[in-house]
């Protein structure tokens, strides 16, 4: 029952978002700062992560393919669908919920608590509105560019770890990529970054946001947010794959 | 002026409020007192719309504050200003842009403007310097006066303060208590302030609602209330400083 309840509660409030906007210029501004916030100031983390996975990709497929009769190319295939199909958005997203929602989670509890939602909500400000949507259009908006930038990054570190460790030649690597290269994967994996971007920020948004209590509560408020958001992105990409593939 | 009529409040089992029936007067200073845990921020929380009551009718110049439309509602809260326990402060804003907050939603000023609203009411609660400092880096005293500064931006005609000097010294607790007295007075503001604070009601207090366990005790003027016989209010002033 708790479970349905909560569900009905989240619902609610992302429709208790929507409604005329008192200065418009103020919400795309602010979008705008968001879009700074989750996107920009993510890329170092995203970069770290691409480049890793990539590489360490390249290291296991190629220690998994032994038998000297199957071509080296098959390596660059592997690790860029790989990377492509999960990696980059999967990985990548789990990661995001743990930065970006914690941070969300916390930002939003704390208002909360220390009345600066009631403070909005006294001065007739849509409180949901004007501290969720921006975040949750910032997120939509740039975690599927995050993780194109973590599409290239993988696979480009993959291929260096192929030729730092001579496992094969940035030529057959490439030429591997290229063969199994389809666009259909980019589109499904950006889908499930589209997704995994609006999961990330409405579940953090909706933790913070009822929170109650004090500085404990906005604690566990967090935690829930990125807990809740992993297994969400985990099943949404379950649910998405069956659909898609 | 503000009318409340037969309001209830529960939660859960728990009655909270019980058949409020209270009357607050422009240009002065409406003090709801009681003792913690009596229902006073509640009773502030249901008139300013955070809370939804039970039963009953909270009427804005004869309109029901409940009952009306979103839009109408909405017009009637950029009337009200309200100084926090907390004082509330947005974190992320400096002292300037949280007095600049509601002039940049709801007015059509240009920046300049603004700004000169903005320095007016900071100058009005004398806080000439302050304008780049962060919430975290001026003390609870500076904290409640940008409040004030905050709530009077729009020219409000209500001005609700939930107990505004708390945790403050005696000194500020008196500069905050004249400072409401005298906004209220010179804009002719109706002032609803929740105090248990026996000081600021006798300094500044014009009317006097006092709640006790849920139930409105009192209601009357200053005099009246120090002169009733309610064993209650005998009780709740003999445990104060000041006695009678």
């Amino acid at each position: 029952m708790l479970l349905f309840y909560n569900f009905g509660r989240y619902l609610l409030f992302l429709a208790s978002m929507f409604s005329k906007p008192e200065k418009i210029g103020i919400y795309i501004s602010r979008t705008f700062n968001e879009m700074v916030s989750i996107g920009i100031n993510s890329l170092p983390i995203v970069a770290i992560i691409a480049l890793f996975s990539g590489g360490v990709s390249t290291i296991q497929t190629s220690y998994q393919l032994i038998a000297s009769w199957i071509s080296k190319t098959i390596i660059g295939s592997i690790v860029s669908d790989t990377v492509i199909l999960e990696f980059a958005p999967t990985i990548t997203c789990l990661v995001l919920a743990g930065k970006i929602g914690s941070s969300i989670a916390s930002e939003i509890g704390t208002m909360k608590v220390s009345e600066q939602i009631d403070a909005l909500e006294v001065m007739g400000i849509n409180s949901t509105g004007y501290l969720a949507l921006p975040k949750i259009i910032a997120g939509v908006i740039m975690i599927p560019m995050l993780i194109i930038i973590a599409m290239f990054l993988g696979i480009w570190g993959g291929m260096m770890a192929g030729v730092a460790t001579g496992i094969l030649p940035a030529e057959l690597f490439m030429e591997g990529a290229r063969g199994s290269f389809k666009t259909f994967n980019v589109m499904f994996a950006l889908i499930k970054a589209t997704s995994f971007g609006f999961i990330i920020t409405s579940i953090s948004c909706f933790q913070g946001y009822f929170t109650e209590g004090g500085a404990l509560e906005v604690g566990k408020s967090s935690t829930n947010a990125v807990v809740y958001s992993s297994v969400m992105i985990l099943c949404a990409d379950y649910v998405i794959a069956q659909l898609f593939l | 002026m503000i009318e409340i009529q037969n309001l209830n409040k529960s939660f859960g089992d728990k009655e909270v409020l019980r058949n409020i029936n209270a009357t607050f007067y422009p240009g002065q200073v409406n003090v709801v007192i009681g003792a913690s845990g009596s229902g006073k921020s509640v009773l502030m929380k249901c008139m300013v719309g955070l809370v939804l009551p039970d039963t009953g009718k909270i009427l804005y110049k004869g309109e029901d504050f409940i009952a009306i439309d979103y839009k109408t509602k909405k017009e009637i809260r950029e009337q009200i200003g309200m100084l926090f326990q907390g004082s509330a402060l947005f974190d992320s804003l400096t002292v300037e842009e949280n007095v600049d907050f509601p002039l940049k939603m709801f007015s059509n000023m240009t920046k300049e403007e603004r700004l000169e609203r903005v320095n007016f009411c900071l100058q009005r609660v004398k806080l000439e310097n302050a304008n780049k400092l962060f919430p975290s880096e001026i003390s609870g005293g500076m904290k409640k006066r940008v409040g004030i500064a905050r709530a009077i931006a729009l020219n409000p005609k209500y001005l609700f303060c939930d107990e505004p000097n708390s945790g403050l010294d005696p000194v500020t607790s008196r500069v905050i208590d004249l400072l409401i007295k005298e906004i209220t007075e010179e804009y002719n503001i109706t002032t609803i302030m929740n105090s248990h604070d026996m000081k600021t009601l006798f300094d500044i207090g014009d009317n006097v609602t006092f709640i006790y366990k849920g139930d409105l005790e009192f209601e009357g003027t200053i005099e009246d209330f120090r002169n009733s016989p309610s064993p209650l209010i005998e009780e709740f002033l003999g445990a104060s400083y000041f006695q009678r």
